[in-house]
């Protein structure tokens, strides 16, 4: 492991930042009264798209997962499609999921949702962008001693902490604060927002200051 | 360690926690000081004269009389809006039917027709809203204080000075009807009563019906001077069916009937006042302090001209105490000594006719009197204690000085009229409404010293827990010693403090006392653990790394500090179970004990900690997770709103069927009720089955044979019978009364002799001796002679249970037509968890007797709930071969969420107005009579079922683990086939699961473990109490303490106490359960020797 991948893998993270910050800003030129809180859901879905294209942008770019095999084109399209399918599964997954966790079954359907997509985003697009739809693949990433290169270890980061904040973000709700951001989902989605970018941050510095005790079994 | 140490030290610690709670409690929920001080016609409030000079006149006091007579209708939970006149509507527009509006038309007519004469008021009542904290202070004129909020049943004489003391000793005759309540707050004081029980809050007749009965005739015979008529049907018609139901409109409609009746036979020389006691909140409960909880109708009027102006667009609102010295006044008696009212001035103006001038001194007068009183009784009190506010004592004695000088003044000259007349008014009621406001102030005061002396006992009872837990497991740690020493110590203390209060002459207290000890116990425990552990070695290793599991439970015990959480709580507990299941999850996961190796098949290289094979399938672990959210989620379902979230639905679920109207549904939910009810059976069956133990012959499993299903047969019965109660035709009636009290009864007699049978025969194991019995000999022969010491016993007792094994499994080789061969069919395996199961089902079913029919479907998931839990908790727990035997923190951790679920899921909140009264009444349907233990019992059993269910089942925590260890073995041997396993089985029978046996193979671990698990169990309650005592007292001064804080303090330990006594007895059955084991050892060595 070389320095220069942890750099890379500096910059391409803060790309990522970047574009959830692009997200709150880029809007506002084009829609009147846009902003997180009142058009919560526009945002919910704008931010999805930026963060899906930055890690897709980055993956062509960078290639992180050095694949020898040369592919056709039918296998690459197939590979697109299982890519969307799992995409979709995770995120009526992770809206089950929510539901078993308290949310309204039947109101707020689209708000959950688009909750669902936005986790998503977070974590399945960089583990299908990574790994592939290979599931045996993200089961070992999220296994002790699992990683095998230093963007696994970014990825399994960057995926728990997003979790932990969307966890994190339920604890305003019940409070009697009043406060407009604490309507379901409005905390949750901020809370992923801010796991998946302190997630993002922190992973390549945790790497950086534990360098000489990863030892990744060389792919 | 022995069994009997385990026991001491538990109930030691116990006593702690108990010491702790006291302490706290009696420094928190503090009483008023009742003064006995009486006033007296003799002795005037204050000194100055009396206007009019009316000292000496007969029929006079403080006050010359304005009636002689007087009639109080009590409606008990007349809310302001049940009386409210409403508005004539818009000709076109149909007016909003709602069963509770406008069904008092006797009062509106009255009040259009004749303004002068009649008033209504909306009486703005001081919580607690109990009816025999509103009685106290309808007659005392005082604000009765919380902690008396409990003591509703168990009412006691009224001690203070009040209204009916005060007729009484004017000699006026008072003729009571109605509520039984009153004869134990004022005993022998009428001169005729009828008196009706109040606790049937089913019953929406019988008092009613029984003084209408001799209203009518007592107010023809004109034999009374006061008239007491107390109506209970509109409270328990609220209780009942709630103030939206259609039976809530005949109760009003009754009510206004009975108005109307009064008011044409009053006479000129009489009042009527009609009052309600409290509110009612949308459910039709009350005790709280919600709005609709506190205002309360009361309605004023007299034949003769009373009011000076016509009424306000609005009623005008008044706090309920002011009824207490108008009406002495009116009737020319004392004020009560002890009252904080203020008069209704507009009362005292002596009707339209007189003439302004006198109206207003008349009204200012009757104030003043007033308030001397109520100065009088703030000197007296600030006397005899020290809970006033000395500042603003002052303050309230120089306005109250200011207001008597020129009241003074005014009556030497009274020419000079208006204004002055206006600013002493408006002075004296500053003074009165200043009073008030300093005694509601001080009622609610502290003893600080006591509250964290109570806190610090709980804190180190947790610390004990904490270390003696990680203590216990640890081996040769001398317990004896160290629970003989603190002992010693406490009983040492505890003598010293009583031997040192009754020569210093003071009393004894038992709460001081206990704390004493509690003190004086634990300090040597903790220094003696210091010395023998603490000097030569590190003593952080003994306290538990907290893990994701303890921030987890900080988290949690952090929401204890926010009322919103502590609203919020049955919301917010299944989330944190949630979390904690799929942490389990994600942590096995993580561990790679979920998944087959071969499927992370990269790089297990440099892995620190060796983790064994997965021992289940692949998604096993997932699906009990799934499974498990999934119940904890529709347990949400049934989920009873605080008062707090009026936007929040409560689950109509929760309701008794009988409150359902509609045949079709009532009768699928009857079915659905039943089928849980079969389904929970059945299940239970199944797992006993399962473990093989359904075939014993010994009595507990007849009893789970043939008497469940009985006690099935009964709970489906009375509930049919008391859904439909109300349908029976007239000739069944007494029937159906009949079996309703009979079949309750039956169900709890046939569980409690269930659990004497289990108690009097634990061991459920079927012995077949036979073929095989030569082959056991074999291995006795090194023990010729019965077995002399324990050490052979423990010997020889994992040989018998191997050999058994070898034997049954040949005789069922030998009989293939028994269906798949299990190895856990020998039921030795599952001797202690069958009888925690089948106790855990005989407790069931009383305590699901006592709820509402739909909450079986609560209990029946509660049960999948457990066990899918035990099953997530046993997969991630390694099952070590000898000891010592580990409790997870996890393991405890989610047990205690998924017990505060359960309490919310069964219909219950930690507030007085949520308590389901009518558990009472499970089997009793007429009522206790004077008792008042068996009620309160069936109401305990009530709100703590769930506690008393899962700290009974504590010990299956630590069981199943050995339990769940047959399902591997049994795996592989699907797997190779039929001829293979035969070769195969003389290797493998060194693998036999020895499942809970391994247990009895290390008595000391067990022993150790059971400790642990109790010690660990009271450290998660224990920490729940802390943080509910540090809210409480932190948070002392804030909006929500009586409200949230106080009740929650007392729900939790209340369900602590409950817990642990739980905690103890399931401790208790698992070694009456060893203990039986052994003593079957022994009988079989015996037999085996013969
Ligand atoms: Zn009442
Ligand atoms: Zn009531």
């Amino acid at each position: 492991m070389k320095d220069t991948d942890i750099k890379r893998l500096l910059y391409t993270n803060l790309l990522c930042i970047f574009s959830i910050v692009l997200s709150i800003f880029i809007p506002t030129i084009f829609l009147d009264n846009f902003s997180i809180l009142e058009t919560h859901l526009t945002w919910l879905c704008i931010c999805s798209a930026f963060v899906t294209a930055v890690n897709l942008v980055l993956y062509l770019v960078v290639k992180p997962n050095v694949s020898s095999r040369r592919s056709s084109l039918s296998h690459k399209v197939t590979r697109a499609l299982k890519c969307c399918i799992y995409f979709l599964l995770s995120c009526f997954f992770l809206h089950i999921i929510f539901v078993l966790y308290g949310a309204p079954l039947i109101e707020l359907v689209l708000e959950t949702f688009l909750f669902a997509v936005i986790l998503s985003t977070f974590t399945t697009v960089p583990c299908l962008c990574l790994l592939g739809p290979n599931l045996k693949a993200w089961l070992r990433v999220f296994s002790r001693n699992g990683v095998t290169s230093i963007w696994e270890n970014s990825l399994q980061i960057t995926t728990i902490s997003s979790f932990i904040g969307a966890w994190l973000g339920a604890f305003p709700i019940p409070l009697d604060w009043e406060r407009p951001w604490q309507v379901w989902p409005i905390s949750c989605t901020l809370g992923a927002t801010f796991g998946y970018v302190a997630g993002l941050v922190s992973s390549p510095l945790w790497i950086y200051w534990n360098r000489k005790q990863l030892t990744y079994k060389s792919s | 360690m022995q069994k009997v140490s385990v026991l001491l030290f538990l109930g030691w610690v116990c006593f702690l926690f108990y010491a702790g709670i006291a302490l706290f409690t009696s420094g928190f929920l503090l009483t008023r000081l009742e003064l006995t001080n009486q006033s007296s016609c003799q002795e005037p409030p204050g000194p100055g004269s009396l206007p009019w000079g009316s000292q000496g006149k007969s029929g006079a006091c403080w006050m010359p009389s304005r009636f002689s007579r007087v009639v109080l209708v009590l409606i008990d939970a007349l809310r302001f809006d049940f009386a409210q006149p409403q508005r004539s509507h818009v000709p076109g527009e149909r007016p909003v039917s709602v069963p509770f509006l406008g069904k008092l038309g006797s009062l509106q007519r009255i009040l259009e027709n004749k303004p002068h004469h009649a008033r209504l008021y909306r009486s703005q009542v001081d919580p607690p809203t109990t009816t025999m904290q509103r009685l106290k202070a309808l007659t005392t004129g005082s604000l009765p204080t919380f902690i008396d909020a409990g003591s509703n049943f168990a009412s006691h004489a009224i001690v203070e000075d009040n209204l009916i003391k005060q007729l009484n000793s004017a000699g006026r005759r008072i003729v009571f009807m109605g509520d039984d309540t009153w004869k134990d707050l004022f005993p022998g004081a009428f001169s005729q009563a009828f008196f009706f029980s109040s606790f049937n809050v089913r019953d929406l007749h019988t008092v009613d019906n029984g003084i209408l009965e001799h209203l009518y005739p007592t107010m023809d015979s004109r034999a009374w001077d006061v008239l007491i008529a107390h109506f209970l049907g509109v409270d328990h018609c609220g209780h009942k069916h709630g103030p939206h139901h259609p039976e809530m409109a005949k109760k009003l409609s009754q009510m206004d009937q009975v108005i109307q009746e009064l008011l044409e036979r009053l006479e000129n020389d009489t009042l009527l006042v009609v009052a309600g006691d409290h509110g009612m909140t949308m459910n039709g409960d009350h005790g709280g302090d919600s709005e609709l909880e506190v205002s309360a109708a009361l309605f004023l009027y007299s034949p003769t001209p009373l009011f000076p102006t016509v009424p306000p667009e609005e009623p005008e609102v008044i706090p309920q105490v002011s009824l207490v010295p108008t009406l002495a006044l009116l009737l020319g008696l004392p004020i009560p000594f002890g009252n904080i009212g203020e008069v209704i001035t507009e009362l005292f103006s002596g009707g339209n006719d007189s003439h302004p001038q006198a109206s207003a001194l008349a009204q200012v007068s009757a104030l003043y009197i007033n308030a001397q009183q109520v100065s009088r009784f703030l000197h007296t009190y600030a006397a005899a204690t020290q809970d006033l506010q000395v500042k603003e004592l002052h303050q309230l004695q120089q306005l109250f000085s200011k207001a008597s000088a020129s009241y003074e003044q005014l009556l030497q000259d009274s020419q000079e009229a208006e204004t002055s007349l206006k600013t002493l008014t408006a002075e004296l009621q500053r003074f009165l409404r200043g009073a008030r406001a300093i005694c509601i102030e001080s009622w609610a005061r502290f003893s600080l010293v006591r509250m964290a002396g109570g806190a610090a006992l709980l804190a180190a009872a947790c610390f004990l827990c904490l270390l003696a837990s990680q203590l216990a497991v640890s081996p040769g740690f001398p317990f004896r010693p160290l629970l003989l020493v603190p002992v010693a110590w406490g009983l040492t203390w505890a003598v010293l403090y009583a031997g040192l209060a009754v020569t210093a002459g003071s009393k004894v207290d038992t709460v001081v006392l206990g704390a004493v000890a509690a003190a004086g116990s634990i300090l040597p425990f903790l220094w003696k653990v210091w010395v023998s552990w603490g000097s030569n070695r590190p003593l952080v290793p003994l306290l538990p790394v907290p893990g994701p599991v303890l921030l987890l439970l900080l988290i949690r015990w952090a929401t204890f500090f926010s009322d919103s959480f502590v609203v919020a709580e049955a919301r917010a507990t299944p989330f944190l179970l949630g979390s904690l299941i799929l942490f389990l999850v994600a942590h096995l996961h993580w561990e790679g004990q979920l998944l087959p190796p071969k499927l992370l098949t990269v790089s297990r290289l440099g892995s620190s900690a060796p983790t064994g094979p997965p021992r289940h399938s692949g998604t096993y672990a997932l699906r009990l997770g799934i499974g498990l959210l999934l119940c904890t989620r529709l347990a949400g379902l049934f989920h009873r709103c605080p008062e707090e979230t009026p936007a929040c639905h409560s689950s109509p679920w929760l309701s008794p069927l009988a409150s359902m109207v509609g045949g079709r549904a009532k009768n699928l939910w009857y079915g659905a009720c039943v089928g849980a009810l079969v389904t929970l059976l059945v299940v239970v069956r199944l797992w006993l089955r399962r473990y093989g133990n359904l075939k014993s012959p010994e009595p507990p499993v007849l009893f789970v044979r043939w008497g469940l299903p009985l006690m099935a047969l009964g709970t489906a019965a009375y509930w049919a019978l008391a859904s439909g109660a109300d349908e029976a035709p007239p000739r069944l009636r007494a029937l159906v009364s009949g079996a309703s009290v009979v079949l309750p009864r039956a169900v709890v007699g046939l569980a409690a002799s269930g659990l004497v049978l289990l108690l009097w025969r634990p061991v459920t194991v079927l012995v077949k001796v036979g073929a095989g019995a030569s082959r056991t000999r074999t291995i006795l022969t090194p023990f010729s002679g019965p077995p002399t010491s324990q050490a052979d016993l423990d010997y020889v007792v994992p040989q018998i249970y191997r050999h058994m094994q070898e034997e049954f499994q040949g005789r069922l080789e030998r009989t293939k037509s028994q269906g798949p061969v299990t190895v856990a069919a020998y039921q030795l395996g599952s001797v202690y968890s069958t009888a925690m199961v089948t106790a855990l089902i005989l407790l069931a079913f009383p305590l699901l007797l006592l709820h509402a029919e739909r909450v079986s479907l609560v209990f029946l998931l509660l049960f999948l709930q457990s066990f899918l839990l035990l099953h997530l908790l046993a997969a991630g727990t390694s099952v070590t071969t000898t000891g010592p035997f580990i409790v997870l923190w996890q393991a405890v951790s989610a047990w205690a969420l998924l017990a505060t679920q359960t309490f919310y899921s069964t219909g219950h909140q930690p507030v007085f107005s949520a308590i389901h009264w009518h558990a009472a009444f499970v089997g009793f349907p007429e009522g206790h009579g004077s008792s008042t233990w068996l009620p309160a019992l069936l109401v305990g059993a009530n709100t703590f079922a769930s506690h008393i269910l899962f700290a009974v089942g504590c010990p299956l925590l630590l069981l199943w683990p050995f339990l769940c260890e047959s399902q591997g073995p049994r795996k592989r041997q699907q797997l190779s086939g039929s001829e293979a396993e035969a070769r195969v089985r003389p290797e493998e029978e060194e693998e036999e699961p020895l499942m809970e046996m391994r247990l009895r193979d290390a008595p000391h671990h067990f022993n150790a473990a059971l400790m642990q698990l109790g010690l660990k169990y009271l450290f998660v309650l224990g920490v729940q109490i802390l943080a509910c005592a540090l809210a409480a007292s932190i948070l002392r001064r804030h909006l929500m303490v009586w409200k949230v804080f106080a009740p929650k303090f007392i729900f939790e330990a209340t369900g602590f106490i409950v817990s642990s006594v739980g905690l103890l007895l399931g401790i208790a059955l698992v070694m009456r359960v060893d203990g039986a084991m052994s003593s079957w050892f022994r009988r079989l060595v015996l037999a085996q020797q013969r």
